[in-house]
């Protein structure tokens, strides 16, 4: 009975000291999103590590059952097909006028068999349907049932090449966001086209949106057009200095 | 008396203890700071997991034009039966500040934890806690209490050498250090996705990643109104003399 006592003070101050080292060490070891000099950056990026150290970065998020599925708001873009509203797309619009029949998603870089899958490709994996929490980053959150392909099995088939570090989204909305493979390859994150046991509906990303449930709600991109994975991060400006951060774990 | 003439009576505080009230001051001023901006771009607080503007809140702040801003589509119910949660897009682009906040608040969090974890280290080593801040057993009466809350209303009140401190002094100090800034870091966690995903009993002890907002924001009231108090005793008994203990007296 007296060996319960196995954290003892000397253990204690031993692994909190390794800790700190090993995230001050994991910040120099590989290259990591420019953070351009500003401290709020470097912060963020400081977060990040620190959550890739001490997490169990293939734990699943929570998922609930299907009478917790609660009342969803539609933010950021809701519609790219109408041109009175922010985030409009003539391109969007034409497929949106097909039902998205000619809708492809392009998988390019840095795979083995770059190629544009339809929605009947994707929708010939194996799906994976989860209910989980969306949380967004204005405060509020919102659970919603979800279905679609592993992200991770579609980087699979197309090919993905060891040197590959970021997985990039680019959204018809003219948006995009990057993962690095952890988040890419998470179990969780998927391509949805169904949200509570229908097609996804237009103000939610239709016809594919990225949900990727153990970042915050923005990171999961909607309208999704182009998948790009490469070595270095994309610097496409739009989430290194506009203000936000590009991991948002927290 | 005893006591007074056992020990030599210290006029200021260790430089340890200088070090993390300082920089602790710093980080916890950044935090009320970019706290303020997170909760005026979405001023409702819930109870549970989900909580959003499409369902009943449990407080709701009239600050910021995100309060009652409108601006729905219509909504659509998600499930073919009655009372069933709805889904309805955002029209309206809403205040939000988010980005640099967000980035801020946890930078901010990153000073805390620092001078908190070295305060904590020396003070549970050095004894401070055990011979400074946990009451002697004669000094918890109903008599102390009365006798310092009386004292306490006056308009001034004894200025206590070193770190003798009164009772109520020692139950403040000990309530921030031991109950509400570790409620105030863990709700804080509570919220982060990737962190929940691998410590969901976050969310089980806090009800849901609503209900520890909801306890984060007056766990951040309390520590306000602490921090009121505390310079209103340091007015009271004497600005100066309690400003050099703290800084430049050795």
């Amino acid at each position: 009975m007296e060996k319960k006592n196995i954290i003892t003070r000397r253990t204690a101050l031993i692994t909190g000291v390794s800790a700190m080292g090993s995230l001050l060490l994991g910040g120099c070891s590989k290259p990591t999103p420019p953070t351009y000099g500003h401290l709020l950056r470097m912060g963020d990026i400081f977060t990040y590590e620190a959550q890739r150290s001490l997490l169990n970065v293939r734990a699943l998020s929570k998922e609930y059952s299907r009478a917790d599925i609660s009342s969803f708001p539609a933010t950021g873009s809701i519609n790219p097909s109408d041109a009175s509203l922010p985030g409009f797309s003539k391109d969007y619009e034409l497929l949106h006028r097909n039902n998205f029949a000619h809708w492809k998603l392009s998988i390019e870089g840095l795979v083995a068999r770059p190629a544009s899958y339809s929605m009947d490709d994707l929708q010939k994996f194996k799906s994976r349907t989860q209910i989980t929490r969306h949380t967004c980053e204005e405060g509020w959150s919102a659970i919603g049932e979800w279905t679609g392909v592993p992200l991770g099995v579609v980087l699979d088939h197309a090919g993905i090449m060891p040197k590959a570090r970021f997985v990039t989204f680019y959204s018809y909305d003219d948006y995009n966001q990057s993962f690095d493979m952890i988040d890419a390859f998470h179990p969780q994150t998927i391509l949805a086209y169904g949200m509570n046991g229908k097609n996804l509906p237009i103000q939610h990303g239709a016809p594919i949106r990225v949900r990727m449930e153990t970042q915050i709600g923005g990171q999961s991109i909607k309208y999704l057009k182009r998948i790009v994975v490469t070595e270095n991060f994309v610097d496409t400006n739009k989430n290194g200095d506009n203000g936000w951060a590009w991991y948002m774990g927290i | 008396m005893s006591e007074n003439t056992s020990r030599p009576v210290k006029t200021y505080h260790s430089l340890w203890v200088k070090i993390s009230h300082w920089v602790g001051t710093l980080g916890f001023l950044l935090l009320v700071f970019s706290g303020v901006e997170i909760i005026m771009v979405h001023p409702r607080l819930y109870w549970g997991n989900a909580g959003n503007d499409l369902m009943p809140a449990l407080f709701e702040f009239p600050i910021s034009r995100n309060y009652h801003h409108g601006g729905w589509a219509p909504a659509q119910a998600i499930f073919d039966q009655p009372n069933s949660p709805i889904s309805a897009g955002r029209t309206y682009d809403i205040f939000n500040q988010n980005g640099w906040g967000r980035s801020l608040h946890f930078l901010a969090a990153w000073i805390m934890v620092f001078s908190g974890v070295y305060y904590l280290v020396i003070a549970i080593f050095s004894g401070h806690i055990k011979n400074n801040l946990i009451p002697r057993l004669k000094e918890l009466t109903f008599e102390t209490f009365v006798k310092e809350i009386k004292e306490h209303l006056k308009s001034s009140i004894a200025y206590l050498k070193g770190p003798q401190y009164g009772l109520l002094q020692k139950l403040s100090y000990l309530m921030v250090i031991f109950i509400l800034l570790p409620t105030i870091a863990l709700t804080g966690l509570t919220m982060s996705p990737a962190i929940t995903a691998s410590y969901p009993f976050l969310l089980t002890i806090f009800f849901g990643a609503q209900s520890a907002r909801t306890i984060h924001f007056f766990a951040a009231v309390l520590l306000v109104l602490f921090l009121l108090i505390h310079i209103w005793m340091i007015v009271k008994s004497g600005f100066k003399k309690q400003l050099l203990a703290m800084t430049i007296k050795k």
